[in-house]
């Protein structure tokens, strides 16, 4: 398949990666959705979990991002997540560690918006135990 | 008259500070270098985010249920006003002209009755303001962004507004920074934050812009997560965006200050030379004289 969808995935601190790839699968809130050149334009949240980039037919790169969103047009698919690596870097001892921290968030809430920073921080860390599979 | 030994000693103590002020220009430069680069790794981010709000702000549009943060309270009475400032001084006018700002709002906002409330950034804003408007200002935030501005530290400052704007302790928030232009000029660009004023679709957006989104899981829920996130963002970028600026600030005080205690130095070193000249000559004088009156 010669047509290609221009991939960007953007972090606070810099544009990460920007390139064209045949398709993205990425972890929306409501389940994950491939993207494919063409596809309806759609704007989606992304739940912590892995990003698969597909060129000729295979898996070729695969990254974890902590959440974020997702815009979809028919030539363009943006990720925006506040963090991403290659699922390369991404060892057990980093999920056991995030996983400790997060856990010793939720202990530590005091406030509502504590507790729900702290869920988010448990299900980030749960995410990466999922991807590590 | 001062003594040839008090010029020697201005002399020797203007050349240190000179070394110093130079020394300080040169770090500026470098650390202006970093900071620039910073802010604009950090533009792509920011402008995918915009965009994203601009369209999914459309698709709400005329539609209830709208989160506050973007609509608004319904009211303008209280206001929160967060001065974006360095926690070091020596850096020209760029601490006092956002103080300055600020001083400006506030007494305005004051003079309409409304109330004011101010989160300073910055030690440098916070000792300002202490004096005139203490009374008004709660616990803001230091020493930030010491290896640079990162995320995180921006999304803490967001998180407290943003936990301030759920318990109602606000209407309108208004950021004061120092915009980056160039290294010898900043500009103190005052931008409200809450209620978020989305840019206005242009006519020219091309057509796979204006399409129909398919929204997932949906326009609300989307936009009472990504207008929190928007608001770390547009502080994260103003902090960027102010780090950059006191560095240009701080090079180019310290280059003035370097080239007036260059000044100095030639002007004294012509002062030391003279009156050693005249100096000298009065020796002369008093020997021949006195050789004279024998």
């Amino acid at each position: 398949m010669a047509e290609k969808i221009q991939f960007e995935l953007v972090s606070p601190a810099k544009l990460l990666l920007s390139e064209p790839v045949e398709m993205v699968v990425v972890p929306g809130e409501d389940g994950d959705f491939g993207a494919l050149p063409l596809h309806a334009p759609l704007i989606s949240t992304v739940r912590p979990g892995v990003i698969d980039i597909h060129n000729d037919g295979k898996v070729t790169n695969r990254i974890f991002v902590a959440g974020g969103f997702a815009e979809v047009t028919g030539e363009r698919v943006t990720v925006l997540a506040e963090e991403a690596f290659p699922l390369d870097e991404l060892t057990s001892e980093i999920a056991a560690e995030r996983r400790a921290a997060a856990d010793l968030a939720v202990t530590d809430a005091q406030t509502d918006l504590d507790r729900s920073r702290a869920a988010r921080q448990v299900a980030i860390a749960e995410a990466m135990v999922v991807a590590l599979r | 008259m001062p003594s040839l030994k008090d010029l020697r000693l201005r002399i020797t103590s203007v050349k240190s500070t000179r070394k110093i002020t130079s020394a300080m220009k040169m770090v500026a430069a470098s650390k202006l270098r970093r900071a620039q680069t910073a802010a604009e790794a950090a533009r792509p981010f920011a402008e995918r985010m915009e965009r994203m709000l601009g369209t999914l702000a459309g698709a709400m549009a005329g539609q209830a249920g709208a989160p506050a943060m973007l609509t608004g309270t319904g009211s303008d009475q209280v206001h929160l006003i967060v001065p974006v400032t360095a926690d070091r001084g020596l850096c020209g006018g760029f601490n006092s002209s956002i103080t300055r700002s600020t001083r400006l709002l506030t007494a305005e906002l004051l003079k309409q009755g409304k109330k004011v409330v101010i989160l300073p950034v910055g030690r440098k804003g916070r000792e300002a303001l202490r004096r005139d408007y203490g009374h008004l200002m709660i616990e803001g935030f230091d020493n930030l962004g010491r290896k640079g501005i990162t995320f995180p530290e921006a999304d803490q400052v967001a998180t407290r507004i943003t936990q301030m704007f759920a318990n109602g302790e606000f209407d309108v928030c208004t950021v004061v920074y120092n915009r980056f232009v160039s290294a010898i000029s900043q500009n103190v660009t005052r931008q409200q934050l809450i209620p978020f004023p989305v840019p206005a679709q242009s006519e020219t957006v091309d057509a796979s812009a204006r399409a129909v989104y398919e929204f997932e899981p949906g326009e609300a829920e989307i936009l009472a997560e990504i207008l929190p996130r928007n608001l770390a963002i547009q502080l994260f970028r103003s902090m960027l965006e102010s780090q950059a600026s006191e560095q240009g600030a701080r090079m180019t005080a310290m280059d003035n200050a370097t080239r007036n205690a260059g000044d100095m130095i030639n002007a004294l070193a012509i002062k030391y030379n003279r009156s050693r000249q005249a100096q000298i000559t009065k020796e002369l004088i008093e020997i021949i004289s006195g050789a004279e009156a024998l």
